[in-house]
């Protein structure tokens, strides 16, 4: 089983979203960069765990510049097998999916796993993207996945539930939470992580066709109104007449 | 040209995410002047209420499931062309997700997902997304030829227009429908309200100290007609099912009413609920951070809070009727 793992890099959960030159750029000082936790936790982990029982080769691919090569480290420490950065700043969704496309058509991967999407654009595009640009069955924010023989068998929500789907390899799913359970690099994962193979290879130089002019905080919330625990009917009232909520 | 939006039919209708897509659609047809044409597929029968929302055309592709996003996309790609659409709206929803991304790339399309406003069009087509988990707001500017938006549900009420759409049977080859996905179960819940697209949500976390004690916060949300939410480490730890976890790694959600009770309130739990429009926290601790997001609080133990407040909402529900 051939596996490409499809990895970005997200702005660690707790970092400060503030905003730089005229509120045109996110402001990077002082952020954390960690592996886009939906990739890691449930795509890459997932990954590893069908290797385990059925033998194969897990890659991990990004599209990003040499500042990024921290997270895929920490990629082949928790366990892939080898990596790949395509040499570009991501411009945009579909960019970054024309790029990872071109590299991958040729290669015989069976599985493409991404997450469910980016913590920092959420977007939930690059999945699809290269699933329509490689012509390929696409299955989005799968909670389950399991293999035999050449199909897939998946779970995902739908609304009011959640449907069972088996589709044909090879295909492209993007991975949300149920699929498997995070897993922490031991030691031995660390050292070997650096000596695993890395290649760069360049981009495909597309022009991107979004792009993101400025940046914009919410309005503050005007404060908490206080209602005492012996009172529960006043919050009844102000959601019906103040908050116009019930 | 045309504004083409492309809605699901779920269990035989188009439901509001639709409705705020087809509103979405018609607005930007009208700031180009353009009409707006919506694609629906699958069982729908409530294709003549459409027109209420903003369409002067329903094309209605009877023979197309939306669990394969391939041939939906080949569908609504033909349908694209047909009406000479350069828009492309869709709702940010589970199915939406899936297929507006395929459709971007087969028509080399920008694509901007989790629009939460019209676009603006002053030479420049601009259009207001939320990013990093509805911690802040992006204005993305398209410019390709063709466009691909995304509106995120829950972003704007839903409007009534009073008008009348012609709806034409769409027909698709065969041969454009095979698939290579197949569904072998559907799982439904019953009675249960979707999270998703919930106006009131009551969520609990690991405050409530044991599974057992869901009883409350289920028959809160009964009262009110509510779904039901958690915290993650209360799905991790498998107190509630994982597909209830809202915050940044779990579902987004914007109800008009989200409920929180004994959730500390750390701020991947806050980026799933920040868009909520009023929120209600009812915590022990008069310093849990989430009293800074809440708009109404309740310091106190929700073990003798909570059942008072039920009968409260009881009494209130059967006054109303
Ligand atoms: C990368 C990453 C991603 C994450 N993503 C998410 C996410 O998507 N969603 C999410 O929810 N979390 C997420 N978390 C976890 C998050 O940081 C918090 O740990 C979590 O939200 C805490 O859950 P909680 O509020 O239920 O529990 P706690 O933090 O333990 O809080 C329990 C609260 O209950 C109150 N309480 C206790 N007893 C009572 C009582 N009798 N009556 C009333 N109140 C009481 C306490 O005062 C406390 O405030 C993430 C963490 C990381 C590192
Ligand atoms: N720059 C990138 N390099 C590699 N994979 C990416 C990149 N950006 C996004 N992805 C993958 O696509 C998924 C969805 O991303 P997005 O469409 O940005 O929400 C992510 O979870 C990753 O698996």
């Amino acid at each position: 089983m051939k596996i490409l793992v499809c990895i970005s890099k997200a702005p660690d959960t707790t970092s400060k979203i503030s905003f730089a030159d005229n509120n045109s750029k996110f402001n990077e000082a002082g952020v954390q960069y960690i592996v886009n936790p939906y990739d890691e936790w449930y795509a890459l982990v997932r990954a590893l765990e069908i290797k385990e029982t059925i033998g194969g080769n897990v890659t991990i691919i990004t599209v990003g510049t040499a500042a990024d090569e921290p997270i895929i480290r920490k990629a082949l420490a928790i366990g892939a097998d080898d990596a790949v950065r395509i040499d570009a700043e991501p411009k945009d969704a579909l960019f970054v999916a024309k790029n990872i496309a071109d590299y991958a058509k040729d290669k015989g991967f069976d599985l493409i796993l991404t997450g469910k999407e980016t913590i920092d654009y959420n977007g939930s595009q690059v999945p699809g993207m290269m699933a329509e640009l490689l012509d390929l069955p696409y299955i989005s924010s799968a909670s389950k996945l399991d293999l035999s023989a050449n199909t897939a068998t998946l779970e995902t929500d739908i609304p009011g539930g959640s449907e069972v789907l088996e589709v044909e390899l090879p295909a492209v799913i993007s991975c949300a939470k149920g699929m498997a359970e995070a897993r922490i690099p031991n030691m031995r994962g660390i050292m070997a992580s650096r000596t695993k193979p890395l290649t760069v290879v360049s981009s495909n130089d597309q022009n991107a066709f979004t792009s993101i002019k400025t940046y914009s905080l919410p309005l503050e919330k005007k404060g908490c109104k206080y209602i005492s625990a012996e009172n529960v009917q006043e919050l009844v009232d102000l959601l019906h007449n103040e908050a116009k909520a019930i | 040209m045309a504004v083409l939006i492309y809605v699901d039919s779920v269990s035989g209708k188009v439901n509001k995410p639709g409705f705020e897509a087809i509103n979405y659609g018609k607005k930007i047809a009208d700031l180009k002047g353009d009409k707006a044409v919506v694609i629906v597929t699958g069982d729908c029968h409530n294709t003549a209420e459409l027109g209420n929302y903003g369409a002067s055309k329903v094309l209605h592709a009877k023979a197309v499931s939306s669990a394969d996003s391939g041939v939906l996309t080949k569908v609504i790609a033909k349908a694209a062309e047909q009406e000479n659409a350069d828009i492309i709206v869709f709702s940010h929803n589970l199915v939406g997700r899936a297929v507006a991304p395929r459709v971007a790339a087969r028509l080399n399309a920008g694509h901007v997902a989790g629009a939460i406003e019209t676009p603006t069009n002053n030479g420049a087509f601009t259009v207001k997304k939320a990013v990093f988990s509805g911690k802040a707001f992006a204005d993305v500017e398209i410019s390709s030829e063709k466009k691909v938006i995304s509106i995120l549900p829950n972003s704007s009420p839903v409007v009534s227009m009073g008008g009348d759409a012609e709806i034409i049977d769409f027909a698709v080859d065969a041969a454009l429908l095979n698939s290579k996905i197949k569904v072998k179960e559907v799982k439904t819940k019953d009675g249960e309200i979707s999270l998703r697209e919930a106006e009131l949500v009551v969520s609990a976390g690991r405050g409530l100290k044991g599974p057992e004690n869901w009883g409350m916060v289920e028959e809160m949300a009964k009262i009110l007609g509510a779904a039901t939410a958690c915290s993650r480490p209360v799905a991790d730890i498998g107190w509630r099912p994982h597909h209830e976890h809202v915050g940044q790694t779990g579902i987004a959600i914007a109800p008009d009413l989200y409920f929180a009770i004994g959730i500390s309130g750390a701020i991947q739990h806050l980026a799933g609920v920040n868009r909520s429009k009023t929120i209600v926290v009812i915590n022990k601790d008069a310093d849990a951070p989430f009293f800074k997001a809440a708009d109404y609080g309740i310091v106190g133990d929700a073990f003798e809070i909570v059942p008072k407040l039920n009968e409260a909402l009881k009494k209130f529900k059967a006054n109303a009727q």
